[in-house]
Order: C-alpha cells, then structure tokens, then sequence
C-alpha cells in the first residue's frame, strides 16, 4: 500500500494551490485535459460499438482456433506501447495501401484526433472485450433459451434479456477502456506528438521545464480523473434490490 | 401432437441415435433416464436449440425441424426457474406476449385464470430475486403457459425444490394439464412424479430409447435389463427357459407362461418376494429355502440378502415383519414369489 500511495500523495501534495490554479487558467492543460478524455470517450465508445457483439460471440460460441482469437485479443496489453505506436504508423502511413486509401480520403492519422482515438482504441478494446465477454458468460444461457421459447427472436432476445443483465458489465468494460485509454502515452506520442493529450503535455513540461512545472498538470489530470471515475463507478454500482 | 422421427443428433461430447417418438395432443409424458442418458439433449433439439443431424420433429403435424426456437410453438421449464432477474413477476408472465399477437380479452383471460391458478396473485409486483423455490416455479409455469404452447418441455421441474414445495407444484401440474390441451412432456428421476403425473413414458439410455409404453407397464414389464435395473428392480438374473418353466442356477422357476426365448432375462421386485420361517402353503409355487446373509436398514423398511440355490435375491421386509419372523443374518428362511411377479425379457 505504502509503495503505491507514497509516490502519489507526494506527487498530489508537491504543487502549491496557486500552482494548480494556474495550470486550471492555462488554456493549452485545459485543451489537453479535454482531448484526453474526448478521445479516450471516443475510443471507449468504438469499443462498446465493435466490441459488444464480439464480446458476446466469444461468451456463446465455441470455434476451431477461439483460443487463439483470444490471444490475439489480448496481444494490445503485451505489446510495448511505442510498438504499438510504431504498428499503426505502418499501416496508416502513406507507405501502406491502407494508409493511402485513408490520405485519398482526405483522413489524416500522423498528428490528428483520429490517429490519437486509433490509438487509443487498439490499447483500450482488450480491456473492454474480456470485461464484456466475462459478464455475458456469467449470464446463464437458458435465459436466452426461455426467451426464444416464449417466441422471441435472436435479437430481441439480446437487447431484452442479454444487453440489460450485462448492462452493468458493460459500463465497468466502458470505465476500464476509458482509464486505460487516458493513462496512454508512449504509442500515443509516436502517432500525434500534436494535438498534444494530458500526459504527452505533462512530458513536454517536464522535459523543457522540469518537475515543479509538470507536476501540477499531473494533480490537474488525476483529480479530474477521479472524479469522472468515482461517477462511473456508482452508476455501475448493482441497484438496491427492490421487495 | 408432437412427433420426433429418426432423429440423430452428434454433438462433439454427445449423440442421439435413432430417436422416434410420438406424443398425442394433450398427453403428460414422462421421459425418464440415468444423468447423461440424453434427456436435455432432446429436449433441446425439441426447442431447436441444438442442431439436427437427421430425422424430423413435427410438432401438429407441421415439420419444425429446421425452424427457429421462436417459430415452433413449443415453451420450456427449466429447473431452475430461469426467470428473468430484471423483470417483475407479471413482466415476466407477459413476456411472450411481446412477440405473438393474441386478443386483449383472450389475453386478460389466460392471464387472470394462471394468476388465480398458480395463486400469483398477490405476487405480480414482486422482483424474482424474492421469491421463495416454489413460487418461482409458479411464475415460471405461468410465463410459459400464458403464450398457450402446443407442446411444454419440464425439465425436471421439481427437482430443485424442498419436499414441501415438490408436493404443491406436483399437484398444480397435474391441474394445470388438465385445464389446457397443451402436450406435457417431462424429463424427471423421480418415479413418484412419473407414477402421479405422467400416462405414457420413455426410458432412455446412452442416447437411444429403451422403451417406450404405459408408465404401468414400464414399471411392471420392463423390457430390457438395463429397464428393469433403472426402474428399481433389483433381482435381475440371465435365465435358460424350458417351456414354462426358467432355469436359474440350481433352481427350477415356474413362469406359468412361455419364457420368450431360450435365454434372456428374468426380474423380480424386492417387495413382491415373501420371506417366511416356513415353506408356505399357498398356491404360489415359487418358493425355496435359503439362507440370509445380510440385513440392512432402508429407511422404513430393510433389505433382505438371501442366497438360495447358489443365487443371490434381495427381498424387502418391514421392521415387525423382521422381528415376528426372527430373521437373522446366517439363519435359514423361505423366499416365495408368485409366477405372475416374475417379469421376462
């Protein structure tokens, strides 16, 4: 316990209170904190988008190489962060088919919000999948059997039945995605050093000014965090139950 | 009516084979078995939640084979309940309502007749998560029947709950089957469930069907070994038979019948064999001396092991039966059995 809240109430409590009240002022950690949590948002709602569906493919159905699927699924946590930086460049890059479809496009990934939520989301979808795919296991399956007995189809059985008893599991994916997403920044920094997110900011500041001037940035972003976390949570938090 | 022809399912950890059955509209049918005989397997391949191999299902005549769960008419009991936990007990009752179109009155109906019924009344408002075993088995009956289902699968539906509420939901099935043409096919281990409920029933064994018939004669004339062993018939001997007369080991038994084949089978129920300290004078004409080698206590009653012409019986006495009879173990007793108690096979 000690070697985790030592560093963090030393950090928390170095800045003085004109310190963090001018890093609220400051416009450019104002923007960054924002983007932070807009693209770690953005990211996170990718993953509720893709990631539900897959999550509960995963839960209900037995295929050849599933466990291999897996894996992969869960490759993004292994992986170093600039290499996972590094992956992305070279396929958004213009050297790849794909990256000059995108710049066709007009869709620009080095140094823009879009390449920032690719990130984010490659980081951020393992954590959303195996928090999603666990709750939909934990639900039973004859629930859905009864459901289609009783006439109803596939998809009404999901969003009647599946999606609203895993509907707890899924904000605490959505909460894990979004954390693991705004404390990114070594693949991040590789992809879009600008517009610049909370943490590559807070590196920029300690690297041309030194710890005095990063650390009440640093307050700045884990506070807001806590706050917005703290929320989450009691939205997940399971209903008292009605007699 | 509900009627399975050939039908083979192969699963990566199990099969059916062969399976051919057919229930009339109406009927409470049994379909007993050892765990892992395939019971829940074909029961779900019925809701179609298993994929066929071959054969058919055709639930009044109409081939649901290949149909979606939701298309074929039939409602499943599982037994747990498997209520929904974010519903109310009358959302959840309602539940198919949302997916078939039936007329309000006919609605209103149905669903005041299974309230006063099932006596749900006073339970409409409630969540699940607080309902004791037997009222969730209740509501669990009322979801299923409220969409009026050709036929109804009960998988064991009694067999979570206390003996008090076993007996309550025993006797609501049976009025439940009584007021509605809906066909009740039941998977169960309990012979008393089957005995007071069920007309006709199925034994099933390693994915096929033993036999199929009257619960009476499933129970009395059980077809096969492995029948007569499932059903609790204990003595079940291979058997040389002469005529009307079967060779066992040393001993000649008279069948009062032609034996079916030249060997096979015979078995005998515990309880239809008399033990006595006397060759009996009656018209029964079974009866050897042997020699008990072990007493033990079932419950109410005991279990009598007696080797009589180099083969082993085991008969059922009550406790003053034992004492008035002074049985004892290594003592000498007469076992009688009537020619009519001997099953073949």
């Amino acid at each position: 316990m000690a070697f985790i809240l030592v560093p963090l109430i030393r950090m928390m409590t170095a800045p003085s209170f004109e310190g963090l009240k001018g890093a609220a002022k400051d416009r450019d950690v104002i923007k960054a904190i924002w983007l932070s949590i807009y693209t770690a948002g953005l990211a996170s709602l990718i993953a509720f988008l893709f990631g539900t569906p897959f999550a509960y493919l995963l839960a209900r159905k037995n295929f050849p190489g599933k466990k291999l699927v897996e894996s992969i699924v869960d490759l993004p946590i292994v992986i170093p962060h600039p290499v996972v930086g590094i992956a992305i460049l070279g396929v958004v890059g213009k050297n790849c088919w794909f990256g000059k479809i995108l710049y066709e496009m007009g869709i620009r990934m080095m140094g823009s919000v879009a390449g920032i939520v690719t990130v984010l989301t490659f980081v951020g979808m393992p954590f959303y999948i195996n928090t999603v795919k666990n709750g939909f296991e934990s639900i039973s399956p004859r629930l859905e059997n009864v459901s289609r007995s009783l006439g109803a189809s596939l998809i009404s059985t999901f969003f009647r039945i599946t999606f609203p008893l895993a509907g707890r599991s899924i904000l605490v994916g959505i909460i894990m995605c979004c954390a693991r997403c705004i404390s990114e920044f070594g693949a991040v920094v590789i992809v879009a050093y600008h517009p610049m997110i909370a943490p590559v900011l807070i590196y920029e500041r300690f690297e041309a000014y030194g710890l005095k001037y990063s650390q009440p940035v640093a307050v700045l972003l884990v506070l807001i965090c806590l706050i917005l976390f703290l929320f989450l949570r009691i939205l997940s938090m399971p209903k008292k139950k009605k007699i | 009516m509900i009627k399975i022809e050939n039908l083979s399912i192969n699963l990566a950890e199990f099969s059916l084979k062969d399976i051919s059955l057919s229930i009339a509209r109406g009927e409470y049918f049994a379909l007993l078995g050892p765990t892992g005989a395939g019971k829940t397997v074909l029961l779900e391949a019925m809701v179609g939640l298993v994929p066929v191999e071959s054969g058919k299902i055709l639930v009044d005549g109409r081939d649901v084979s290949d149909l979606a769960p939701e298309k074929r008419g039939i409602g499943i009991v599982y037994q747990d309940s498997c209520l929904f936990p974010h519903m109310t007990v009358l959302e959840n009752i309602r539940y198919g309502l949302h997916f078939k179109k039936i007329d309000g009155n006919e609605t209103k109906n149905r669903l005041n007749r299974l309230l006063n019924q099932l006596e749900l009344n006073q339970l409409t408002k409630r969540m699940t998560i607080n309902l004791s075993g037997g009222e969730l088995q209740r509501v669990a009956l009322a979801r299923a029947l409220m969409v009026n289902p050709a036929v109804l699968l009960l998988d064991e539906p009694l067999s979570a709950l206390d003996p008090n509420f076993r007996g309550e939901i025993q006797s609501l099935l049976h009025k439940l089957h009584q007021d509605t043409d809906t066909t009740f096919l039941m998977v169960t281990h309990d012979f008393n469930e089957v005995l007071s409920l069920a007309g006709r029933a199925a034994v099933m064994n390693h994915g096929s069907i033993e036999q199929v018939g009257d619960v009476s004669e499933i129970f009395q004339k059980p077809r096969s070994s492995f029948v007569a062993d499932f059903v609790g018939m204990k003595n079940i001997f291979p058997v040389n038979y002469q005529g009307t007369s079967a060779r066992l080991g040393n001993i000649e038994l008279e069948l009062g019948r032609n034996g079916k084949d030249s060997e096979g089978y015979l078995a005998i129920r515990p309880e239809d064999i008399v033990i006595s300290k006397e060759k009996l004078s009656s018209s029964i004409r079974n009866s050897f001396k042997g020699i008990v080698l072990k007493i033990l206590k079932q419950g109410f009653h005991y279990e009598i092991t007696l080797k009589a012409g180099g083969i082993i019986f085991t008969a059922l006495v009550t406790k003053s039966a034992l004492f008035e009879l002074g049985l004892k173990e290594g003592k000498p007793a007469y076992l009688s059995f009537k020619a009519t108690a001997i099953h073949t096979f």
